[in-house]
This record gives structure tokens, C-alpha cells and sequence, in this order.
């Protein structure tokens, strides 16, 4: 008698999709997920294309035309020092986008891995790391990054090392909750009974699993650093003048706020958007991945 | 004619999957429960039943929807009721006891207080009163101290413990129907029969109805009057537990009664090929796939409800006239199969005088010299000859599963002697060759944990080839695993599923064919049949025979059914509380002489006979760790000598004056021989 | 349950002296030594060296270590760079101001939260719970300056009900900042009932679709008394950590609110100190507001050991 083929899953699973089809399924059916990768997009868009697509140098002063209401010419007018805000607040993402992108990358890799060695590892090494972890997770985070970016310098190549180093650290600790979860899982004791060297059970057993928690980790790390380098910006911290720069674009733009608020609110909503963005997808995807999301603890 | 409490009319109920197709979870189901009478709903997994229980008490799950027909309480349609009505039945005049009696009681809140809760939604009873109430109901359920109990939060309980408490909280109003989802499932099988005879008692005392939902025959044999088989979310047979057990007149309940292992047969029971469906998949007769005596019509039309004349039997199949034509007993006893297999004399694998503790002495305990606490596994002396199957029973806590870890290397043994044919087997798992680790490999009891939920079926079992076979090719592997899955009778094409996309039972024979790969001389079985539905266990037993016989394998099996092990193992080890009871072959433990304990176990077992009462020998407290000293069973052994038994450690006695049958006992032999009175 | 409780002070007490050390050490890492940075341009040879006299500098770094280690626990934090008062002096005034903004914040904060968190739990998917959930994310997105700024914009400019910047010393009496106050609380408030709320619905949440519930309403409990008496008390536990967390993240991100408002408190003071590079009253600073956010977690962590039954029997009985 043939193998029966039915079972007592849905019929659909045995179309070959494998888990990575699966999520984007999920994904595509939340409003609130597609709409966050929408902004997403577009703003990854408008950061690579705006130098080339802006109707004014966003550099040019003219003190003849400062703090003028939004106009044909200039569609959120101009500010103290008569430059168009409109094209500002295009172009003045893409430093922090690049630095954002780039040191989330960082962060999640290495505090991803270490999590996932230390949690797996456990033992002694385990507790003394941790304490440190938890030492250095104590310290005001913008102390710390205040502390060495006024004195190593605000070029790009610090920043991104020193975002993705200190954010890379709550990284840490949420890889290792999450391999702490499966470490005792019958898979993983049915690949130490086998004999498995610990690199192959590290890399190819917990990797793939904790995988989940750590890309949902990093695209909410990546909406933190976002609030971080503008906080930083905006306390004179960040990119050098004259590029323009939604921190330091608010910052000083807030004299004269009563006056023209515009040239507050451009940047405000163009952060804004990228972030809730960011929260949105981070969210759903979470959920299409069908993870529970109690953490969140902002950093 | 007596008007049924609770009457359920071609009920569908279904909810609509991602698609937006609908999905049903049950079809047309209709039977009625009688004041008094206990019905049993048996089934496996899939086929509806604890939605049948839910929608009795009025409650669907969030998404599914009635498509059709009513339930009826006390000529009440619970569905059209208010949740202000709803509130004053539930609880009051129908009472739920969940499956998972830990999970449902709540944990912030004392165990007493709780009860209480239930006493007052009832009546509305002055403090004085409710707690006098509450100690007569925790009486009831036989709870000790009743006092201190109700002090207790719900994780300070052991699990049979739990389980008393949810009882006392829904007979607290005397309700008329209980309705009952499982609940002995993941309790000891000596807690098991004394929650079971707890809720006969209860059932008499009180007069109240049961609806029993369970996909355990032996459970449903002891506490049914009457008994409705499901599949396929639709009633298949309904008649009374006597009837059903003896000559049951569906195909599939037949071909169920044939796949459960029996105490009393040895050898391999029957297993029915396929799976369950999805209800309302299959045009005609949703067995139809599955029946060795289906027809034309039955793959085209789907037959009705039939009574047999002159009788309450209710049946669901074209063709009950042929089916109950056969005798039962006669095919019961035809389809057990032994499969013989060679045993050779020389030992696989020798234990001796070994211990294993899970207790590391930490800084403190060594400079204050804290005597240590016993360990968990002592003076396990055991071989295993090649090619033989020895299971190694015993309850929870008996350490099974910890001497299986330190075969395995997981858990370092703290001390004694392991050898595989002369290799020392006690070094952990990260000091052995890649030799030693390929001969012995180890099945758990999950397969749902214990497959990587992101790997295919292809990973799954390039891995061990991978690690053990080095000098394979790519394409080599490929092929081999095709072999591995073919062997396990399982189609090629799963190579490219993954978990998610399989069954219970399909994945437990991925999980085979992953320990088969390494092509081993030891495989330990740690419950694997456990955690699969009835019919499929059989099959999945069967395959383990066939392999053994093939390979000449052999297996260290653990298992706490004592039926399983009488169809598969050639010999058997009693174990409580990390000592050995007794040793001895198949035929030898079950037949007396008995070990007190295994005679406890023996007598607690249930079987799918109706007729048949078990009988409780020890009480059902939880131990938490073996003694200091003296006989392990000391404190619940209804033999227990007074003086001797608790501080001496009994000697080995060997009945038949050979090596290989001992128990460990002071009681003599002969008087061994005789049967416990149950006190 | 003792030896638990001893247990966790010790850890704190070791985290805390491994905070020391990273603080310490890390600031000594950074290039160029205390007096470099903070003379900067300025620096000769002779003002290098006579700072550096004065401030004991030339000693190895493990010396100054141990010394700093011990004038903090006699309660001496060591003189400032810039200033010639104490570091003590400094802090103290402003160290009061941030802790009745930080106070009061928290205060208005937490039962907000966990009443709107209760409230859209409960409601989920529904209208109460879409409202208050769009608030909450917008007050955990928008970084904190943000969210300061758009207040000024409309309760200082447009309507002019509070100063847009506070213009008073920082010794000035707690009376003196009160209308200056009003508008930080209103932005801390904000953000903390953002983060905290969103972390009380889903509990809220879990706990509502728990089997203990379930089995409650299948009990005939009212839907009132599942609530309060069934779900609340497990939904509450794991909120006396977020609201720790959170506190602890005040410790931090209060100095952006107090420097959008030019408030006189601890952050204020940080954010010069950095900026003037005076390491002394930096490293003073950040022990004392680590030790803060320990001390915080450690009273979080002993609530929960001892209003959580598991916790609380587990050694026990």
C-alpha cells in the first residue's frame, strides 16, 4: 500500500516553501509592515538620489531672502541664513543614513555573534562577560558617546565605530537571551550527542534559529541609532558644518522657531518618517516571523 | 426514556485559513449525554475533540465559527445565550477539567483561594462557611492537610496535585456535567490510575455526568459507559464502552483497537497505513483512503448514521454488516507479530557500579563539609549483548532519562564503570573519537524539538553523513539520503521539507533515519513513541524492529507504557528512583515474581477492556529524592518492612538462580510469588 | 531568601566597581591625557606640567586608579578642572534639580502608563487601543529633543503658557523652577509613558490569552474580577522591570531635555563637562549616575522577588 500522502497540516505547506517565502507571505498582508517598508524606501531613495534631484544648492547663502515663508521657489522657505530649506531637509539624511546603516551592520554582527558564543558557551567566561555587559549597559549611553566623540572627532569612519561598537553591546544581550531559549532544545543536545564540533553546532544549528531575533533586533537597534546620532547632532556632536544635517539643522534652527518653523519642522518630519518607518516594519516583521516582542528596552 | 442533559445536533463548526478558504474542524457531529452517564470522546490527534469539549461549554476559539446545527444544555442552545447567562452556567452547572492543570490555575493566586472563588460564584457563603466548604471538598479529592494545602501557590504542587485541586474547583457547585479534556496526560501512570478512580468515586458520590475527552482506549475502557469514536472531525461509532471494546463495527475503530501494544500479547501490534485527513477533504468516506474493506461507494458517497437494529450501536460505513460479521477477539490475537532478531552472547555495552549525580559541590559546601545528598542514578550494573533490546522502565524520577544522557556523553558519570564492546564510554562526548560517537546515537521522545525547524530534511541528514563519513562526495550523500528516507518508508521527495511541513510521525521516522545514518551498533530510544498518536506508533515500532533485525542493532529503549515494552524489548530493567528493581527477560518481569514496584506499575496499567480494574497498590505522593539510605521504594512500598527495608539495602535474589533475572528485595522470593492485597 | 537578597547587593557592588574601572580606564585610553584635553590649544609646557602637578597626573595610571577609588567611597569626588570648586559643590544643586524633574516625571509617568497600557491591553485592536497605541509610538520614535522642541513650539510660542528656556541659576529654591519645570516634565512624562505603556499592553495581552484565564472565564468568573483579581497581578511583575529600565534610561537621555530647555540640573552639567573636557567631574558624574541606575535595578529586581509566589517558595518550603 502506497505512503499516503495527506496529512494532518494544511495541504498548502507542501508546496516547497521554504521559510524565507513564508515570512515575506506574512509580511506582505500587514498594512502596517508594507507601509513601513514603503518609507523605508523612499527615504533610502531620496537619500541617494536628492543631490541630484533638489531644486536649490542647499549650500547657498543668501542673506537677502533669510527666513522667508515656503514659496514656489523654496517649498518650506529659507532659513536664518537664506538657504532653501526644502532641499536641506532632502540632502540632510544621508549622512545619517549611511552612518545609521553602516554601524547597525557593525553592531549587529558583533554583538550578534558574541551574544550567541557567550550564551552557548556559558560557564565562567559567560558570567564574568556578562557582568561586564551589564556594567557597561549602566553607564548613560550619551555620556559614552559624547565622551569619545568629542575626543576622538566627528569624522565618519569614528562615529560608525563607535555607534556600532556601543550599540553592537544591547545587541548582546538579546542574542544570548535568544540562545539561551534553545540551547537545551533536543536538536541541539541531538547535535552535541553526535559529536558535532562546537563551531559547526554555533554556526549551523543556533545561527539560523536565532537569526530571527537578532535581523528584528537590528532594524530597531538601527531606528535607536537614528535617535542617538541626531541627539548627538543636535548637541553639536555630529556631522561638521556646512553639510546640512536634520541634528544640527533643528538645533539651530530653533531661535527661530517662532518665526519660520519651518525650518524646524522640515527635519523633524523628515526623521520622523524614517523612523516610525523603521518601527513599523520592525514590528511586523517580528510578527511574520512569529516572534513574541516583549523586549524593547530603549537604549 | 430519559431526557439527555446535553444534546449536540449535526454541529459543524470550521474557521477560515490564511486563504480565506474554510477549513473544518468538525462535520455534522450529533450524540446525546444522559443524567449520570459518562460518555467518552476517543480520538487521535486532528480529529476535533477538544473543540467538541469547548463548544459543549458554550466557547469557541478566537476565529472559528458555528457553520451549522446547535449544542444544547439542559434545552438551552449555548450559543444563543448572553455572556451573562453563559457566566451563570459555566462553572455552575457544567464544570471544565482542563488538560494542563498546572497552566490553568492561576499562578498569583493561592491554591485555597482559588477553590473558594468557585464555592462563591455558586453561593454567595460567609467566610466561615466557604471555608469549611473548602476543607470538605479538598477531603474530597483526597488532598492531605487540607489547611496547609489551601495555603499553597499552584507551582509548590506536584502535578497529581494540580490536577485534585481542578477537580475540587469544578465539583465545587455539584454541577451536572463535567466535561474533561485529557486530563492524566503528562501524569505518572500510578497518578494517572488514582485521579482516574478519584473521578469514578466523585462521578458515583455525586450522580453528575462526564464527558471524557481522551485518545488513550486503555483510559476510556476504565471510566466510560458509553463511547463516541471520532474521525475526521465526524462521529464514527457510538455505542457503549462493553460493545465497543468487544466487537467494535466500524473499520477504523477496529484498525485502532489492533495498533494499541497489549500487556497480556507479545509482539507488534497492526498499524493502519496513512494518516488522519483534514476534515472534509476526502469525497465519500473520510477513511476510505486508509480501509483494507473499502468499495466503490465508499470512495464516492459518504455514509450516514445507521443504528443496528436492536441495539443503541450507532455506526458510520457502508459496510458495518461485513465488518462485525468477524470475530474481534479472533483477528486481535492474529495481528500481533513478533520479529525475530538475533541476540548475540557478547555484550554491546557493560555498566558497572555506575553513579551519576547532577549535584556539583560548590566553594561553600566543601569548606562546611555538607554531607552530600544521594545521587541520582546509584549502583546500576548492568550489560546489554549486541543486537538485543533492553527497556529500561520507570516513572518520572526514575532517572532514565539521565542514564541515557551519560551513555550518550551529555553528562559525565561520577563514577563506575561504561564500556562499549571494551571502549571506555565514560569520557564525555567532546573527548570521544568521531568512532565511538558514530556507534552509539540517540532518538529523542519530541520530534518537533528535536529537528532543526530551519533545516530541510536534506540537512537534516547530510549531517551526521558529513561528520561520520568524510570521504563522501556531495552526490554520494544525496543518494544515501534518498536510501535513508526510502528504509524509513518514507518518499525521496522529503528531502526538500522542512519540519514544518511534515507530521508527528513523519518526523519521528526522520529522526530514525537521522540515527540510522551514522550507521550505528547502539541506538538509545528515549521514548520515541511516546509523543505520536496510537496508530502511528505501531508503524513507527514496527520500522525500529525491522531495522534492528537488518542492522543488528542494538537498542537501549526507555519507555514508561509498559505495554510498549512488552512488544518490542527482549529484556527489561525496573528502575525507581535512579536503583534498579529488577532485571530480568520479557516473560520473566511480567509474570510474578514481582519487585513491589513493579507490581505497583503492573497493577496501575490501563487496558482497553472495560472489564478490567486496576489495582492500586502504593499511594501516588511525589518523591522528590531517593532515600539516604536503605530500599529506594521504602516509602511507598505497601511491603515495606518497618525496620529492615529502611535502613539495610536489600540484596539481590535470583529466582531462577542465573545472572540474568534478579530483583532486589528482602522479602523472599516465594512470598514474592503471592499477590499484594490491595489495602 | 536572604542569601538571595545578600546575593544581588553583592552583584551590585560588583558591577558598580566594574563600572569604575571601565569609566576610568576608558577615559584613560582616549588620546592625550586629562591635562592636554582640557587646556587644549592652550597648552604649554609649563601650564601642562603645573596642571598636572596639581592634579597628581604624573603618577601611573593604576596609582591614580586606586586613589580615585578610594576618595570616592570616603565620599570625596575630587576637584574639578575648570572650576575651582569641588566637584561635590558643583553637582549638588543641580543634582537636586534633576531629581525633582526626574521625580516628578516618573511620578505623573508610571500609573499614566500602566493605566493607559491596562486600558489598551484590554481593548485590543479596538478604538481605545488604536489611539493610544498611535501616541505611544509616536512618543517612543520621535527622539527626545524632538519631542521637546514640538512642545515649545506649541505651549511656549503659540501660547505662551510656559518659558520656552529656563533663566535661572541652578541654586536657585525648588519654588523658583517651578513654572520652569512644567514644560521638561510634560516631554519626560511623555516619552516614558510611550515606552512603558507599549510593554504593559502586551503583557496585558499575553497574560488575557494565558489558559489560567481562560479557564477562569470557563469557570464563570466575571469578566471584572478576571481582570483584576487573575490577570493584573501576573501582567504587573514583569512591569516593575520596564519601569526600572526606563527610569534607568531617564538617567541617561534626561541631559537632551534639560539642554533643549536649558535647565539647570545634572545633564546641563554633563554635557559642559565634556565639552570642557574635565575629566575629573566627568568620571564623577558617570559613577554617579550608574550607581543610580544600579541602585534602581536592584530595588526592581528585589520587588519582583518578592511579590512573585515562584520566587518567593522556590528556596522556601
Amino acid at each position: 500500500m502506497p505512503v499516503a500522502t495527506t496529512s494532518t497540516e494544511q495541504p498548502e505547506l507542501f508546496k516547497r516553501r521554504s521559510p524565507i517565502a513564508e515570512t515575506w507571505e506574512n509580511l506582505r498582508r500587514s498594512w502596517s509592515g508594507m507601509l513601513g517598508i514603503t518609507l523605508i524606501v523612499i527615504h533610502l531613495i531620496i537619500a541617494l538620489t536628492s543631490p541630484f534631484l533638489i531644486p536649490q544648492d542647499p549650500l547657498e547663502m543668501n542673506s537677502k531672502i533669510s527666513n522667508q515663508a515656503p514659496s514656489y521657489e523654496h517649498l518650506l522657505g529659507t532659513d536664518k541664513l537664506g538657504r532653501d530649506v526644502f532641499s536641506r531637509s532632502m540632502v540632510g539624511g544621508r549622512v545619517t543614513i549611511v552612518v545609521t546603516i553602516l554601524a547597525t551592520m557593525i553592531a549587529v554582527s558583533w554583538g550578534g555573534l558574541a551574544g550567541i558564543l557567550f550564551g552557548f558557551l556559558g560557564g565562567r567566561a559567560d558570567e564574568v562577560f556578562m557582568r561586564i555587559v551589564d556594567a557597561f549597559l549602566s553607564i548613560p549611553w550619551l555620556l559614552i558617546l559624547l565622551l569619545i566623540v568629542s575626543i576622538m572627532g566627528t569624522e565618519m569612519w569614528v562615529q560608525i565605530l563607535t555607534f556600532g561598537f556601543t550599540y553592537g553591546v544591547s545587541t548582546i544581550r538579546i542574542a544570548r537571551a535568544a540562545t539561551l531559549d534553545h540551547v537545551t532544545s533536543d536538536f541541539i543536545l541531538a547535535a552535541r550527542a553526535r559529536g558535532e564540533h562546537k563551531k559547526t553546532i554555533v554556526l549551523k544549528e543556533l545561527l539560523p534559529i536565532v537569526l530571527d531575533v537578532i535581523l528584528v533586533d537590528g532594524a530597531m537597534n538601527w531606528s535607536w541609532m537614528l535617535l542617538g546620532f541626531t541627539s548627538l547632532s543636535f548637541l553639536g556632536f555630529g556631522v561638521a558644518p556646512p553639510t546640512p544635517d536634520w541634528g544640527s539643522m533643528i538645533a539651530k534652527s530653533r531661535e527661530t522657531l517662532a518665526i519660520q518653523p519651518w525650518t524646524v519642522f522640515g527635519p523633524v518630519i523628515m526623521l520622523s518618517t524614517l523612523i516610525i518607518g523603521i518601527n513599523l516594519f520592525a514590528d511586523a516583521f517580528a510578527k511574520a516571523l512569529g516572534l513574541d516582542r516583549s523586549q524593547g528596552a530603549p537604549v | 426514556m430519559i431526557k439527555s442533559l446535553a444534546k449536540i445536533k449535526n454541529l459543524s463548526i470550521g474557521y477560515p485559513n490564511k486563504k480565506g478558504e474554510l477549513v473544518y474542524v468538525l462535520k455534522n457531529v450529533s450524540f446525546q449525554i444522559k443524567p449520570g452517564e459518562t460518555l467518552g470522546i476517543v480520538g487521535e490527534s486532528g480529529c476535533g475533540k477538544s473543540t467538541l469539549g469547548q463548544a459543549l461549554m458554550g466557547f469557541l476559539r478566537t476565529g472559528s465559527k458555528i457553520i451549522g446545527g446547535s449544542v444544547n444544555f439542559a434545552d438551552k442552545d449555548m450559543f444563543s445565550l448572553s455572556i451573562h447567562q453563559l457566566e451563570s452556567i459555566r462553572g455552575k452547572k457544567i464544570a471544565l477539567i482542563p488538560q494542563n492543570a498546572g497552566k490553568a490555575l492561576t499562578p498569583t493566586m493561592r491554591v485555597g483561594k482559588q477553590i473558594i472563588e468557585a464555592i462563591r460564584l455558586n453561593a454567595d457563603l460567609p467566610g466561615d462557611t466557604a471555608e469549611k466548604q473548602l476543607v470538605k471538598l479538598l477531603a474530597q479529592v483526597r488532598l492531605p492537610e487540607p489547611e496547609v494545602m489551601a495555603e499553597r501557590y499552584p507551582h509548590e504542587l506536584s502535578g497529581g496535585q494540580q490536577q485534585r485541586v481542578v477537580v475540587a474547583m469544578a465539583i465545587a457547585s455539584k454541577p451536572d456535567l463535567l466535561v474533561l479534556d485529557e486530563p492524566t496526560t503528562g501524569l505518572d501512570v500510578t497518578t494517572q490510575a488514582h485521579i482516574l478512580k478519584l473521578l469514578r468515586d466523585i462521578v458515583s458520590e455525586l450522580g453528575t455526568a462526564m464527558m471524557y475527552i481522551s485518545h488513550d482506549m486503555g483510559v476510556i475502557a476504565r471510566v466510560c459507559d458509553r463511547v463516541a469514536l471520532m474521525y475526521a472531525g465526524e462521529i464514527v461509532e457510538d455505542t457503549s464502552a462493553v460493545e465497543l471494546f468487544k466487537s467494535p463495527a466500524h473499520p477504523y475503530a477496529r484498525g485502532l483497537l489492533e495498533s494499541i501494544p497489549r500487556l497480556t500479547l507479545a509482539g507488534i501490534p497492526n498499524s493502519m497505513p496513512g494518516q488522519p485527513p483534514i476534515p472534509g477533504t476526502i469525497p465519500g468516506c473520510s477513511f476510505s483512503p486508509r480501509c483494507s474493506c473499502a468499495t466503490e461507494i465508499c470512495f464516492k458517497k459518504s455514509p450516514e448514521i445507521e443504528i443496528i437494529p436492536q441495539t443503541f450501536h450507532l455506526v458510520r460505513c457502508h459496510h458495518w454488516q461485513r465488518v462485525l460479521a468477524k470475530d474481534f477477539s479472533l483477528e486481535l490475537i492474529k495481528v500481533f507479530k513478533t520479529i525475530e532478531h538475533r541476540i548475540h552472547d557478547d555484550p554491546a555495552i557493560e555498566l558497572s557500579q555506575v553513579e551519576i549525580s547532577y549535584h556539583h559541590p560548590g566553594f561553600l559546601d566543601r569548606i562546611r563539609h555538607t554531607p552530600e545528598p544521594p545521587a541520582t542514578v546509584s549502583d546500576l550494573t548492568l550489560t546489554i549483548r549486541r543486537g538485543e533490546t533492553l527497556a529500561l522502565v520507570g516513572e518520572s524520577g526514575s532517572g532514565k532519562s539521565t542514564i541515557v544522557k551519560t551513555i550518550s556523553g551529555l553528562l559525565p558519570a561520577k563514577s563506575g564503570i561504561i564500556q562499549l564492546e571494551a571502549c571506555d564510554l565514560k569520557i564525555r562526548i567532546d573527548e570521544r573519537s568521531m568512532e565511538l560517537c558514530r556507534q552509539v546515537q540517540i532518538i529523542f521522545q519530541n520530534p518537533d524539538a528535536s529537528l532543526n525547524p530551519r533545516h530541510m530534511v536534506a540537512e537534516i541528514l547530510d549531517q551526521p553523513l558529513k561528520l561520520y563519513f568524510p570521504k563522501m562526495t556531495h552526490k554520494e550523500r544525496r543518494i544515501r539520503q534518498i536510501e535513508l528516507l526510502e528504509r524509513v518508508r518514507l518518499d525521496g521527495r522529503y528531502r526538500l521539507r522542512y519540519p514544518g511541513q511534515m507530521s508527528g510521525g513523519e518526523k519521528q521516522r526522520v529522526a530514525i533515519a537521522r540515527a540510522f545514518a551514522a550507521d550505528p551498533d547502539v541506538v538509545l530510544c528515549d521514548e520515541v513513541t511516546s509523543a505520536l498518536d496510537v496508530s502511528v506508533q505501531a508503524a513507527v515500532l514496527d520500522l525500529l524492529s525491522d531495522l534492528q533485525k537488518e542492522h543488528n542493532t542494538t537498542y537501549i529503549y526507555i519507555a514508561h507504557d509498559l505495554s510498549v515494552v512488552r512488544a518490542i524489548a527482549d529484556r527489561v530493567a525496573v528502575l525507581y528512583q535512579g536503583r534498579l528493581c529488577e532485571v530480568g527477560t520479557v516473560e520473566e518481569i511480567y509474570s510474578p515474581p514481582y519487585h513491589p514496584y513493579t507490581e505497583t506499575l503492573m497493577g496501575a496499567v490501563l487496558v482497553p477492556d472495560p472489564n478490567f480494574e486496576p489495582r492500586l497498590l502504593a499511594s501516588d505522593t511525589p518523591e522528590l529524592s531517593p532515600p539516604a539510605q536503605g530500599c529506594c521504594f521504602q516509602r511507598r512500598c505497601p511491603r515495606c518492612i518497618p525496620d529492615r527495608c529502611v535502613t539495610e539495602t536489600p540484596p539481590w535474589q535470583f529466582p531462577l538462580s542465573s545472572d540474568g533475572y534478579k530483583i532486589r528485595c528482602h522479602i523472599p522470593i516465594n512470598e514474592l510469588m503471592v499477590e499484594t492485597q490491595v489495602v | 531568601m536572604i542569601t538571595l537578597i545578600a546575593r544581588r547587593f553583592a552583584l551590585a557592588l560588583v558591577t558598580i566597581f566594574i563600572i569604575s574601572f571601565i569609566v576610568f580606564f576608558g577615559v584613560e585610553a582616549l588620546p592625550g591625557d586629562a591635562a592636554t584635553a582640557y587646556l587644549g590649544q592652550f597648552a604649554t609646557p609649563e601650564s601642562l606640567n603645573a596642571l598636572r602637578e596639581k592634579f597628581g597626573l604624573n603618577a601611573p595610571p593604576l596609582v591614580r586608579y586606586v586613589n580615585w577609588l578610594g576618595d570616592l567611597v570616603k565620599g570625596d569626588l575630587g576637584d574639578s578642572l575648570s572650576r575651582k570648586e569641588s566637584v561635590a559643590e558643583l553637582i549638588g544643586n543641580r543634582f537636586r534639580n534633576t531629581v525633582v524633574l526626574s521625580i516628578a516625571a516618573a511620578l505623573f509617568a508610571v500609573p499614566i502608563a500602566i493605566l493607559l497600557g491596562v486600558i489598551a491591553g484590554l481593548t485590543r485592536d479596538k478604538w481605545p487601543d488604536i489611539i493610544i497605541s498611535l501616541v505611544a509610538i509616536i512618543g517612543m520614535t520621535l527622539p527626545g529633543f524632538v519631542n521637546a522642541t514640538v512642545l515649545v513650539y506649541f505651549f511656549a510660542i503659540k501660547l505662551n503658557w510656559f518659558p520656552a528656556v529656563t533663566l535661572i541659576a541652578s541654586d536657585a529654591p525648588v519654588s523658583k523652577l517651578l513654572p520652569n519645570i512644567v514644560l521638561p516634565i510634560i516631554t519626560l512624562t511623555f516619552i516614558m509613558v510611550a515606552h512603558i505603556l507599549r510593554l504593559v499592553r502586551t503583557n496585558m495581552i499575553d497574560v488575557m490569552m494565558s489558559e489560567y484565564v481562560q479557564m477562569a472565564r470557563l469557570k464563570g468568573v466575571s469578566a471584572i474580577r478576571i481582570v483584576f483579581s487573575h490577570a493584573l497581578p501576573s501582567a504587573m511583575l514583569p512591569t516593575i522591570n520596564i519601569v526600572a529600565l526606563t527610569i534607568g534610561w531617564l538617567v541617561g537621555g534626561v541631559a537632551i531635555v534639560e539642554a533643549v530647555f536649558n535647565y539647570p540640573g545634572i545633564g546641563t552639567l554633563m554635557l559642559r563637562a565634556i565639552s570642557d573636557k574635565d575629566f575629573p567631574l566627568i568620571q564623577a558624574i558617570a559613577i554617579i549616575l550608574s550607581s543610580i541606575f544600579i541602585g534602581i535595578n536592584l530595588v526592581a529586581d528585589l520587588l519582583t522577588l518578592m511579590l512573585n509566589p515562584r520566587l518567593r517558595t522556590a528556596r522556601g518550603h
